[in-house]
């Protein structure tokens, strides 16, 4: 009999990169008005959905819950969570969170996972796609007094243990882990799927939890502006890059290429 | 005066130059400290010694390598006490930014990563939203951890060189780390660290499957080769060199792009290079709008002929 496993997939809605995104308001923060959920979360949760799945999925009493922290908008990425696969859905809200950096979200996504108890397994992206600070799931990690893999293209689990690939730059490493662990995986782990329509109609009837600071037992002045340990004292728009000069090759470009280059002094 | 503690895992038989950065940085700030991980060689304790450096501190245990992350920050932690650091520095590497994350939580400590350059009162500087916006942050906390985007200092050793003390910190037990149970070495390139190179030259869908013009131009410049996403995702070349926003984010002086469109996330990775030239056939494809120089033209004519006069102007 496989071990059954409960997983939380943490999402985060961001802005979408389509866009032009702006920074601005109270505390120089990210405007996410155009927000979708991370690419990068998807690998994460369609890894959890492979898990469960393997392992009988939800009825066999595998549980993957999509834990997502923020503002009234962050109820969409637990909401397409919901409908790739996701057996819960978890809305982590207060107004005290607005600002929040790092150290701050992962000291209440900490409490969140204590309080939903019993987690085997933590799964996040390897980045968000705004922030790109990747500081988020080894401070979680930390706060829980657990191990991570970051970087996982591979994880399998078996016996309470996990073992992952990742791959750097000068070699590639199998790593071993007592459960529960932390987990990020890359964009090579796996192809997300897309929500087909059953799992759109059936995610209509999958619960979200809303929580506030109170139900995990979190103080306000712990989180957002209050609580953080960095602050963005001024945050400059960049002036956009301008095209420079376009040639169309009449046989002689890459001389020119290299006239360029020797006039920028970069040879 | 305000104690710095840069920490340097693995140095290896010489510093590379992204940890030569964090010590000019370090002793521009402040009265320097090292925590190395690993053997230290006499050239590279010469060089620490060149650049300034107080004190060297050395880990009790030996194995922190085979471990993930935890131990490291733990020793670092510790070594942030003994010296007294105000600021602790590490390389922007993503271990770095890990340790880095995990240190900040022992210290109480806010953390900046992705740090450009760092005033004297503790002020650092750094891009976000894949470029568009230029952000000064400060941690909030007594201590603070910043990590250091290579190429962003100019390395230059002390005045007078010092004579560095050493210490052992005693690293504190960690349970339940993640092990290293297996490592293969890849293939060394020989080309200079995709996002340490001061010069970089990509190659996308428009290489169609043959990275050999790519390859040919990076050698004759002394580049490093990238690639977009298309190109890793086809197979065509590992995806080690990917950049863009699910790869390396690089800031090099040059960056050369061939046959790459240029969509959202590639610029994400790119679009802080000092000068950036375009090579592709498509006269719409929207790296143009953000090229210094661009070429509308076949890589295959243009870049085999660049290679070419770079060799011959050379000599």
């Amino acid at each position: 009999m496989e071990e059954t496993l409960k997983i939380v997939v943490l999402v985060k809605h961001v802005p979408d990169a389509q866009f032009d995104r702006h920074l601005g308001g109270e505390g120089n923060t990210a405007d996410r008005d155009e927000s979708i959920l991370s690419e990068l979360d998807e690998y994460a949760l369609e890894a959890a959905l492979q898990l469960a799945e393997a392992r009988g999925g939800s009825k066999a009493g595998n549980q993957v819950i999509a834990l997502s922290m923020g503002p009234a908008g962050a109820v969409n990425a637990v909401k397409k969570s919901l409908q790739m696969g996701a057996t819960e859905g978890v809305h982590l809200t207060d107004d005290a969170l607005a600002g929040s950096d790092a150290a701050a979200t992962s000291l209440a996504l900490a409490a969140a996972v204590r309080h939903l108890g019993g987690v085997d397994l933590v799964l996040t992206g390897m980045a968000s796609t705004d922030g790109e600070t990747s500081l988020v799931p080894a401070q979680l990690a930390e706060r829980l007094g657990l191990p991570q893999v970051t970087f996982a293209s591979s994880l399998e689990v078996d016996g309470g243990r996990l073992t992952a690939r990742r791959d750097a730059d000068t070699s590639s490493e199998t790593v071993e882990a007592a459960l529960p662990a932390v987990v990020s995986v890359t964009d090579q782990i796996n192809e997300p799927r897309y929500p087909n329509f059953k799992g759109i109609i059936a995610a209509k009837r999958k619960s979200i939890t809303t929580l506030s600071l109170a139900d995990i037992g979190v103080d306000p002045a712990q989180v957002g502006f209050a609580g953080s340990w960095t602050t963005v004292t001024s945050a400059e728009q960049r002036p956009p890059r301008t095209a420079g000069t376009i040639i169309t090759d009449e046989g002689d470009a890459g001389i020119k290429l290299v006239d360029f280059l020797a006039a920028q002094k970069l040879l | 005066m305000a104690k710095v503690l840069v920490f340097i895992d693995s140095p290896g038989a010489s510093l590379k130059k992204s940890s030569l950065e964090l010590l000019t940085l370090a002793r521009s700030l402040g009265e320097s400290a090292v925590a190395v991980n690993g053997d230290l060689s006499d050239d590279v304790a010469a060089t620490l010694a060149e650049y300034g450096v107080g004190t060297v501190l050395h880990p009790s245990a030996e194995e922190l390598g085979d471990f993930l992350v935890a131990p490291k920050a733990a020793y670092l932690a510790a070594a942030a006490e003994a010296a007294g650091a105000g600021i602790v520095l590490l390389d922007n590497s993503p271990e770095g930014k890990e340790i880095a994350a995990r240190l900040g939580i022992r210290l109480n400590a806010g953390v900046i990563t992705d740090v450009v350059a760092v005033d004297p009162d503790g002020t650092a500087h750094k891009s976000v939203l894949a470029g568009s916006y230029n952000t000064s942050c400060k941690a909030t906390t007594a201590v603070s951890v910043l990590t250091l985007k290579a190429n962003n200092v100019v390395p230059e050793p002390a005045p007078a060189p010092t004579t560095p003390e050493t210490a052992t910190v005693e690293v504190p037990a960690v349970a339940n780390a993640a092990r290293i149970t297996a490592r293969e070495q890849k293939v060394a390139s020989g080309r200079p660290d995709l996002t340490d190179a001061r010069i970089v030259v990509a190659g996308g869908r428009g290489m169609d499957g043959d990275f050999g013009p790519v390859e040919e131009l990076a050698d004759a410049l002394g580049a490093a080769v990238g690639a977009s996403r298309a190109a890793t995702d086809a197979g065509w070349i590992s995806h080690d060199a990917q950049v863009g926003q699910t790869g390396k984010t690089v800031s090099p002086q040059l960056y050369i792009s061939a046959g790459i469109s240029g969509a959202i996330q590639q610029k994400a990775g790119m679009q802080t290079s000092k000068v950036i030239v375009a090579v592709n056939k498509d006269a719409e494809s929207p790296v143009f709008e953000i090229a210094d120089f661009g070429i509308i033209g076949d890589v295959f004519d243009v870049l085999p002929q660049a290679a070419a006069e770079i060799k011959k102007r050379k000599g």
